[in-house]
């Protein structure tokens, strides 16, 4: 039995009298300390399924079963790093993962376990020099970097990713990547991730699932990327089984599943 | 008019410029190299305030921002005085409010019983009403507006009513509430309520209502709900609105205060100026308007100063 299993969802929206069928009959199996990306063009849906997972949406038809047991509500067993950091303003560094600590190990963990629990996954993602900035304060990756490490300081059974290096520059996104890369090898979490980076895909994912395009989009192809551990950005650049897994998406994406140019904008 | 809304940007731009503002941004380009993934180490802190020329920066600011309404000022009193200086002006000039009103002016605090007393005793008499009134509008107003903003039902059957309810005019409460309360005292404070509330209602359920997704989401996720969510969301979120109606609402408490004590009597600012004019006396009207400005203008930075503390950080980012 898979750790995660997405079974025949369907998804229809209802919006002014009319129905949008997003999703039909998306299914996906993923193991325990997989790493799964998602890639599909805009618009396909691929978010969708991730809110479904993390409950935030209900989907119309199927489900989704995690370690036995269905999903019907949001929960710190499934936390989501939010694709524009979602940091809470009026919070410091600290407060805000704090805030998801506190309120996740409150009863379970006491005052100061819980303090250094909230340290540890700062130190994690070497944010430590800032615990007491507030989101403002501190640039684009850092907030990405706290956002991470309010996620992983649930514990979650699987980590949400939603598109989460989309808004920063091509440098600081090489940095988390890696990031993201070390903490997975470390802790062997279970992550879904969306993107639409055919390079980032490739090089973070046990597994590629590729998105057909929507109106009822599903899973059209499910690549697996056969790429030892821990990987390193550099010496893939030239790889034959990095560049042929990467022709592989791309195919999938411009040739077989390209967009309409009259859809494009 | 005119110096007032001068005084305004001079107690604002300081501490705007040098205090909230620019300080996050020297700081963030100081630090942001720091982002590579080896740092561990204290990133360089940069002090603003030991800047050479700090001082002198300062105070040139200071002489540009207080210079021109100072300029203005004498501008304005010279126009004054040159226009009511005539035999036949119907109203006082500035050097004659002044002897007429030195006593009034130099002893606010006096107090020869009854209705006879200084003018800081009839502010404070006013500013007490304001503040039963305005204190009872914000935690009833803070409450309909969390309702109405969360509650799509709550707001589809009060606004309507409210909408139509905000546009009567504060005084025109009054006799109703003369009618029902059978008491002044009671009455002046309910005129005030009245006009305080609906501003506080509006722009709190505005800002509840503008809570990003991405805030629920992560309360969702969290499980954080009903007073965690109010506590720890909700108000921090809404904050910035809700400030804006508390602004407001202490504006229009206290252009409200003056006309109802005008009907109602007793003691209070509005009671003063009511009695001077009674009495002939313009000049002291003139300096109870000057007092009346000078205490509205104070308690409007004062509810802004309180924002900007509290929500500090939460329009930001």
């Amino acid at each position: 039995m898979s750790y995660l299993r997405i079974e025949n969802v369907d998804m229809t929206f209802n919006t002014g009298g009319r129905s949008n069928n997003i999703l039909k009959n998306v299914n996906l199996k993923v193991e325990r300390g997989e790493f799964i990306s998602i890639i599909g063009h805009s618009g396909c849906g691929k978010s969708t399924v991730l809110n479904i997972v993390a409950g935030l949406l209900k989907a119309t038809n199927g489900g989704v079963i995690l370690d036995g047991k269905e999903v019907n509500e949001p929960g710190p067993d499934r936390s989501v790093v939010f694709q524009n950091h979602s940091l809470l303003p009026w919070l410091t560094v600290y407060e805000n993962v704090a805030l998801a600590v506190d309120q996740v190990f409150g009863r379970s963990k006491t005052k100061a376990e819980r303090h250094d629990w909230i340290v540890k996954n700062l130190e994690l993602v070497h944010m430590t020099h800032a615990l007491h900035k507030r989101p403002a304060e501190i640039s684009g990756g850092m907030k990405q970097r706290v956002g991470i490490a309010r996620a992983l300081a649930m514990q979650p059974k699987v980590l949400l990713l939603d598109e989460p290096f989309g808004a920063l520059d091509a440098l600081t996104r090489a940095k988390l990547q890696d990031e993201v890369m070390r903490i997975q090898v470390e802790l062997q979490n279970t992550i879904l991730m969306i993107t639409h980076d055919v390079d980032e895909a490739v090089l973070l994912s046990d597994r590629i699932v590729m998105m057909t395009n929507g109106p009822s989009a599903t899973v059209g192809e499910i690549l697996t990327v056969p790429l030892a551990r821990p990987r390193k950005r550099v010496d893939l650049v030239e790889d034959p089984v990095y560049l042929q897994c990467r022709a592989t998406v791309l195919k999938f994406l411009y040739e077989r599943h390209a967009v309409p140019v009259a859809a494009v904008g | 008019m005119t110096s007032i809304t001068h005084l305004r940007a001079v107690t604002k731009k300081p501490e705007g410029d040098s205090g909230f503002i620019a300080k996050p941004d020297v700081a963030e380009t100081a630090k942001a190299p720091a982002s590579s993934p080896s740092t561990n180490e204290v990133p360089p802190v940069q002090e603003v305030a030991k800047e050479p020329g700090f001082f002198l920066k300062t105070s040139k600011k200071f002489v540009s921002n207080v210079m021109p309404p100072l300029v203005m000022l004498f501008l304005f009193v010279g126009l004054w005085e040159i226009l009511c200086s005539t035999p036949d002006s119907s109203l006082p000039s500035f050097s004659r409010t002044i002897s007429e009103t030195s006593e009034l002016i130099m002893h606010p605090f006096y107090d020869n019983g009854g209705n006879d007393v200084g003018l800081g005793w009839q502010i404070l008499a006013s500013l007490k009403r304001v503040a039963y009134g305005y204190s009872l509008a914000v935690f009833v107003g803070i409450a309909i507006g969390v309702l109405i903003g969360q509650f799509s039902l709550a707001m589809k059957g009060l606004d309507p009513i409210f909408q139509v309810l905000r546009t009567v005019p504060p005084l025109a409460w009054l006799p109703l509430s003369l009618a029902g309360f059978q008491d002044s005292h009671p009455s002046a404070i309910f005129v005030i309520f009245i006009t305080a509330i609906w501003p506080i209602i509006i722009n709190t359920s505005v800002g509840v209502r503008n809570i990003p997704e991405d805030y629920r989401n992560v309360a969702r996720v969290i499980h954080l709900k009903r007073f965690g969510y109010f506590w720890k969301i909700m108000l921090p979120a809404a904050a910035p609105y809700i400030f804006s109606g508390l602004r407001i609402g202490v504006g229009l408490s206290w252009l409200a205060i003056v006309a109802a004590e005008m009907l109602v009597g007793g003691v209070g600012i509005g009671f003063f100026i009511w009695d001077a004019w009674n009495s002939s006396l313009i000049s002291d009207i003139i300096i109870a308007l000057i007092y009346v400005g000078i205490v509205g203008f104070m308690l409007d930075r004062l509810v802004a100063y309180f924002g900007q503390v509290i929500t500090r950080g939460t329009s930001a980012g």
